[in-house]
């Protein structure tokens, strides 16, 4: 008997175990349908060395989805962001990326992801047929080269060869004011550095041919000591150095190379200065510095950006950095899209984005632009300047000029086989 | 390749002292944390996995000692004396248990406290990378000898390194606690039976070893970006030295340290995209004709 009762009571909570497991598993898909949630798929890097990429993605691309949540979504829909770690890796990206399509119901990828995986992620997304929008690669292939590109892809960040245009002509103007003519290079050894490196100094050489270039040195990424390859530069005796290193490498350079005196009577170019990671890390920042904007809250020097710098910081109790900027305007653009469209549906967006502009703190006149030919964001506020140890960091930045960085771009692409 | 700057500089004094200065810089910070490494595996016969998060560990502890204090050499000694209390409680609670099992289980123990270690850095002191600035005291010109261009601070790091050296070498063979030390490494089981505690002249050693670790983060502070999983690279380079100057040898260490630390300077020079090749091409040789290392004990 006492078996017998025993043998229900153990069904009985069978039973009552599977009830409540069938609930709380279908609780949020019915809860979902009822909400319509446009939910949005982010991979991106939230551990290891540069997992600060992946939160201020995050965080920025969380802040304008907010925004647009509190002021009523698309007709009461509201966007949900599902942000997953790929840990860095490119086949980890993929796999993300894939999961978040075919598992977690994702309408759009919202890719934060470096190059390396941002390649990874862009396949995934032709593959599934979603409308992707890449937030960090800077890589300018991605969206250049016809092969590559895809119909539902899109690119808001930064572009290398934009970078190196201005870059370029900014250098090649203070080469001439202070007459530097042995020039040196000290990059990392990967695709990213290899790629910006000769795409600065090719520009360099355009603006200004008398410069020679007497030596590179391309110290691993993420390396911990740079003592050889300043000691290389060193016996260069170059006037001035070129870098493409950042977040932590560039710190780690300027701090070691300080010591050796390297910044003595030379002048330093280094495209990923200018972003408060790097500005705050060094604590010492040298005389004779010169860098392309990351992202300075005085860089467009507008109350726009100065407000959203503010509300940025008040909300995650840290500075905005360059990628940060970059998911906010994507999460703006697809937003806008979403608007226009009266939809989130990704073809219906695509061709919205195509071409299209936005108000945003970002552009260098109050304006951002998805350009119709190659789905990549241009007018974006892009310059270079010395910089200073204090805020603003650079007080008389040279802006970028859209019309030159426009027609030499078309030239890189002929050179290229792009067009 | 580029041998005609290499053959320039060998003909350069300002470049020679340069170079040289160079290596034994690279080598000093190497041997720190490889002398750690080297001195558990001699005697506990384990291999430390974790020992480049001690090092980043040591790294972080000074970072905040120094914020707290603003003494660059007490936040050294705050990050050696933290991590060789926390290696104990490692030792302690994880490692001891590990000893007598398979290679293969004390990787995943050391594994999984790597992951968990840069993580708790993450809560604690954030995922962006921080820097600690040069203190003051070295904030200043550097020395030029021959030409070549050495920095104040690495002077200083290179004594450094060079009292540990003789620390330790004195300590191991001039005192009864070193000769304790080697009759474990050499025969725990006639250790113990003569009433020595092998228990806690191994968690000692393992303690003494995170120490070196946590010392040599604490000292490298200055010229390094500190961010989770800092400590990969350096266990990597520490296991090269480890291998180059045998496994368990201090001396060794020491030898394999400059070593390295003189193939990166001058590599860089005539091979700059073949350093690492250099380095490794190293290990594989003395591991092919002298498999235990160049000071290391060979199997009788």
């Amino acid at each position: 008997m006492q078996d017998n009762t025993q043998a229900q009571r153990r069904q009985l909570l069978k039973l009552g175990a599977s009830a409540v497991t069938t609930v709380a598993l279908s609780a949020p898909f019915i809860s979902r349908a009822q909400n319509k949630t446009i939910r949005i798929g982010m991979p991106t890097i939230l551990s290891g060395r540069v997992a600060m990429l992946g939160l201020s993605s995050s965080n920025a691309a969380t802040l304008e989805v907010e925004k647009f949540n509190a002021a009523g979504g698309l007709n009461g829909r509201k966007i949900e962001l599902v942000i997953r770690d790929s840990k860095g890796q490119p086949q980890e990206a993929a796999r993300v990326a894939r999961e978040l399509v075919t598992s977690e119901d994702c309408e759009i990828i919202l890719d934060a992801e470096a190059s390396s995986g941002g390649f990874a992620v862009h396949e995934v997304a032709r593959d599934l047929g979603v409308l992707v929008m890449h937030t960090c690669s800077e890589t300018s292939s991605l969206s250049a080269d016809p092969k590559i590109r895809t119909p539902l892809g899109f690119r808001c960040a930064r572009q290398g060869v934009h970078d190196a245009i201005v870059g370029g002509a900014y250098a090649a103007q203070v080469a001439k004011e202070k007459n530097l003519k042995r020039w040196m290079t000290v990059s990392p050894d990967y695709a990213y550095g290899r790629d910006t490196t000769a795409e600065f100094m090719e520009y360099l050489k355009l603006f200004n041919p008398s410069i020679e270039i007497v030596g590179d040195v391309w110290p691993k990424l993420f390396q911990a000591d740079y003592t050889e390859a300043i000691t290389r530069l060193l016996q260069g005796k170059p006037q001035a150095i070129y870098s493409a290193l950042w977040g932590g490498d560039l710190t780690s350079f300027i701090d070691q190379a300080g010591i050796y005196g390297l910044f003595n009577e030379r002048e330093f170019f280094a495209v990923n200065m200018a972003d408060y990671a790097v500005l705050t890390a060094v604590k010492n920042v040298p005389r004779g510095l010169h860098s392309g904007n990351r992202y300075l809250k005085s860089f467009p020097n507008t109350p726009a950006n100065t407000n959203w710098s503010n509300a940025y910081q008040a909300r995650f109790k840290d500075l905005p950095l360059n990628w940060a900027w970059q998911n906010a305007a994507a999460v703006q653009f697809l937003t806008s899209a979403m608007k226009k469209t009266n939809s989130a549906d990704g073809k219906k967006m695509a061709a919205a984005l195509r071409g299209m502009s936005i108000d945003s703190p970002f552009g260098s006149n109050g304006k951002l632009t998805m350009r119709a030919e190659d789905n990549t964001l241009v007018d974006y506020a892009v310059g270079w300047g010395s910089l200073e140890p204090k805020e603003p960091f650079m007080s008389k930045p040279s802006p970028g000029n859209w019309k030159q960085i426009t027609e030499l771009e078309v030239q890189w692409k002929k050179r290229k086989s792009y067009t | 390749m580029d041998l005609n700057a290499l053959f320039e500089c060998l003909g350069s004094m300002s470049c020679i002292v340069t170079q040289t200065s160079t290596g034994l810089i690279v080598g000093a910070l190497l041997f720190l944390v490889a002398a750690g490494l080297t001195l558990i595996f001699g005697v506990l016969g384990v291999i430390n996995f974790a020992h480049g998060s001690f090092y980043m560990l040591g790294a972080y502890v000074a970072l905040s000692a120094y914020r707290i204090t603003d003494n660059y050499a007490l936040a050294a000694v705050a990050a050696g004396l933290g991590v060789g209390l926390f290696a104990l409680v490692f030792e302690r609670f994880f490692m001891r248990r590990v000893y007598k099992s398979d290679v293969l289980l004390q990787l995943l123990v050391c594994y999984a406290f790597i992951l968990i270690l840069d993580d708790v850095v993450k809560i604690v002191w954030g995922a962006e990378f921080q820097s600690m600035g040069m203190p003051k005291a070295f904030q200043q010109a550097p020395l030029f000898i021959g030409g070549g261009v050495v920095p104040v601070f690495y002077v200083y790091l290179m004594a450094a390194a060079g009292l540990i050296a003789g620390l330790l070498w004195f300590i191991l063979t001039r005192t009864r606690a070193g000769k304790i030390i080697r009759a474990a490494a050499q025969n725990p089981g006639m250790t113990s039976a003569l009433g020595l505690n092998t228990r806690l002249i191994y968690a000692s050693v393992f303690a003494f070893g995170g120490l070196l670790a946590g010392l040599a983060g604490g000292l490298a502070a200055p010229v390094r970006s500190m961010s989770p999983g800092m400590g990969f690279s350096i266990l990597i380079e520490s296991f090269i030295v480890t291998v180059i100057g045998g496994m368990g040898s201090v001396s060794g260490a020491l030898l394999g340290a400059l070593l390295i630390g003189l193939i990166r300077s001058f590599g860089s020079i005539g091979f700059p995209l073949f350093v690492e090749g250099i380095m490794f091409l190293a290990m594989g040789l003395i591991l092919v004709y002298k498999p235990s290392g160049l000071m290391g004990k060979g199997q009788s």
